[in-house]
């Protein structure tokens, strides 16, 4: 993909518009990007910085720095086992090395089909599942080798395709509301009834002594 | 067992399955304490909370309400709710935003009015895909209620929330890290002072930072006032708390309680709570606060769930979370685990906290593998002195933020209470546990 889709611009000026700064809009504009090809080209990277008036080495500069954000191809299912604290105290290893048996690739790889990649994820925050993983950051808990199959044929055989997006889909409700006036108006407004606050609280004062 | 019959304050809701929906909130006294707020004046509103004591719910436990006091007077204010949740075996807020994203909302308005702020943000942990639809379609159902937006319950109160993703980095919790990220930077931790970003935050701004449990407090705070808050727990731990439970526990989970008034041996032996250790062990290690804390041992597990307890017993209550270790548990390789998550999350600004998490790492791998050496434990505690100097609690700190003398906290306790342990590693050349 060199471009972001004519849809996904149009995103991507709305998010833009949403923050005092649009430099803010970034990575978010970059998750919207992961949603439409599941990783971070450097071509759609040279887009996002033309769009937003930056340079792509800005635009790498920041996506390099999260885990989420990918350079680098991956396939349609990441499967982020936790192996983190809790999760280590209930067997993740002994997980993690299941899923690499399972899949039939190491820790960072791909399968040649490009459907499941493999990472070791860091705390998900879903301790009391624990052993637990994300597929496309998505929860499943309590996962044993057995469940792990399960899940394993199930997407393959695409029998969750509503509760797992292929990757880089992340939030699908789309923001609705906001303020419908320019903020300075609204500042102007607070700026006036702070000055009418102040009248009131001086009153009172007054009243009182 | 000294279980107090305190109600819930932020985990009421949870019991219904809908919980999450703008019908169950209003259902359930949902935007009830918003419209009272925006009945009173702001100050009020920051009164209240400042009668109630309400400690920041992240981990540093600062309270809110001087947090608040601080902001520096501007026309342009932010407030940005801190739903980062990523220090590991936390994961109360990764609840309540799936769960209760209403109430966070609310507590956020609340909070923005009382500050007077103009556009607050909900920043919410990136890998939390569930949570971010959540909450969007939650702001999106409140925009439609009138509660968030222009002229919010015709107030004349006008506040923008946007919600915000994050994309998977721990350090982006740390309040400055987290500003950076907000501002479509890599989240770096900015250089103190200034300490606090009621001074220069958002866009050089004077913002607030707020953890998102301390967010849903506010609606129940300004519901039932201040002092009804403050005379929940005891001394400066008021109201409640969610402890997130894990690790060889029976029943892990969040379980809210009132703060102080339960112990951490109430927490994990309760047959309401933890239920004991699982397959009849015995307790061997706790982490009483997030895995920056240093470890507690048996002795320790009849201190109260207390902000100022813990701490003067040589750790942090932190974000509350409690990791539980049975006498079956290696922990060399649970330290290693540890230390191996901050090597792995460290931003690289500072160069302790850089090189020294990778150093700990390796050598504390190398025990765990049987090719430790003897001086390997001198060596790691002399690293381990070398970002934070004295290896004392509190720490000392040679670094930007927090996460350095954290780096410490689990090798140089693991070290102290369990040096046989490490001692038997290094002497057979294995580890004892396989």
């Amino acid at each position: 993909m060199a471009r972001l889709s004519a849809e996904a611009v149009a995103q991507a000026r709305e998010l833009m518009s949403l923050y005092p700064d649009s430099r803010s809009a970034l990575v978010p504009i970059c998750h919207l990007a992961q949603a439409e090809e599941g990783w971070l080209s450097p071509e759609v990277m040279e887009h996002i910085a033309e769009l937003m008036g930056i340079t792509p080495a800005e635009v790498l500069g920041t996506a390099s720095f999260y885990e989420m954000l990918r350079t680098e191809p991956v396939g349609r299912y990441m499967v982020s086992v936790c192996t983190n604290i809790a999760c280590l105290l209930n067997g993740a290893y002994e997980l993690l090395e299941h899923a690499e048996e399972r899949l039939a690739i190491g820790v960072g790889a791909t399968t040649p089909d490009q459907m499941f990649s493999l990472e070791e994820a860091e705390c998900i925050a879903f301790c009391d599942r624990a052993p637990c993983l994300q597929v496309n950051h998505r929860f499943f808990g309590s996962v044993d080798d057995e469940r792990f199959d399960t899940l394993v044929e199930d997407l393959a055989a695409g029998r969750l395709d509503d509760d797992v997006p292929h990757h880089g889909v992340l939030s699908r409700v789309r923001r609705q509301g906001g303020l419908a006036v320019p903020a300075e108006q609204v500042r102007a407004e607070r700026a006036e009834a702070d000055r009418a606050r102040a009248e009131r609280a001086a009153a009172a004062q007054a009243e009182r002594s | 067992m000294a279980l107090t019959d305190a109600s819930p304050i932020v985990t009421a809701r949870l019991r219904h399955g809908d919980s999450h929906t703008l019908e169950r909130y209003l259902a359930t006294g949902g935007y009830d304490g918003l419209r009272r707020a925006l009945r009173m004046e702001p100050e009020q509103v920051a009164e209240e909370v400042n009668a109630a004591s309400l400690l920041g719910r992240g981990g540093a436990g600062f309270p809110a309400g001087r947090k608040w006091s601080m902001l520096r007077p501007s026309p342009v204010r932010y407030l940005v709710v801190n739903g980062d949740e990523s220090e590991p075996a936390t994961f109360k807020d990764h609840l309540l935003i799936e769960r209760d994203p209403h109430g966070i909302i609310e507590g956020t308005l609340i909070a923005a009015y009382a500050n007077q702020v103009t556009q607050a943000f909900i920043f919410v942990r990136g890998e939390f895909a569930l949570g971010l639809e959540r909450m969007q379609a939650a702001l999106n159902e409140a925009y439609q209620h009138g509660a968030v937006g222009r002229d919010i319950f015709g107030s004349g109160f006008s506040v923008d929330v946007v919600v915000h993703p994050g994309a998977g980095a721990y350090i982006a919790g740390e309040e400055t890290g987290l500003l950076e990220s907000l501002e479509g930077k890599r989240a770096f931790p900015r250089i103190k002072p200034p300490y606090f970003p009621a001074a220069i935050g958002l866009y050089g701004e004077p913002t607030i930072v707020n953890n998102t449990e301390t967010m849903a407090n506010l609606p129940w705070i300004v519901q039932h006032g201040g002092h009804a808050f403050a005379a929940l727990g005891e001394g400066s731990s008021t109201g409640t708390r969610v402890f997130a439970l894990s690790g060889h526990v029976r029943r892990p989970g969040n379980y809210e309680l009132e703060m102080a008034k339960t112990t951490f041996r109430d927490l994990i032996f309760a047959p309401v709570l933890g239920g004991g250790i699982r397959h009849g062990r015995e307790l061997k290690a706790f982490i009483p606060g997030g895995v920056s804390a240093p470890w507690f041992g048996p002795d320790q597990i009849d201190l109260p769930l207390d902000q100022d307890a813990v701490g003067k017993a040589g750790s942090m209550l932190g974000s509350g979370s409690v990791v539980v270790m049975d006498d079956q548990t290696c922990v060399v390789r649970a330290a290693w685990r540890i230390v191996r998550f901050f090597y792995r999350e460290s931003c690289g600004q500072c160069t302790p906290c850089r090189e020294g998490a990778g150093w700990i790492e390796k050598v504390v791998r190398r025990i765990e593998e049987g090719s430790g050496r003897e001086q390997d434990l001198d060596l790691l505690l002399d690293v381990c002195d070398n970002i934070a100097p004295g290896l004392s609690w509190p720490p000392q700190q040679t670094t930007i933020c927090v996460l350095g003398p954290s780096i410490p906290s689990s090798i140089v306790w693991a070290i102290r209470m369990f040096r046989d342990e490490f001692l038997v590693h290094i002497k057979e050349g294995a580890c004892p546990y396989g």
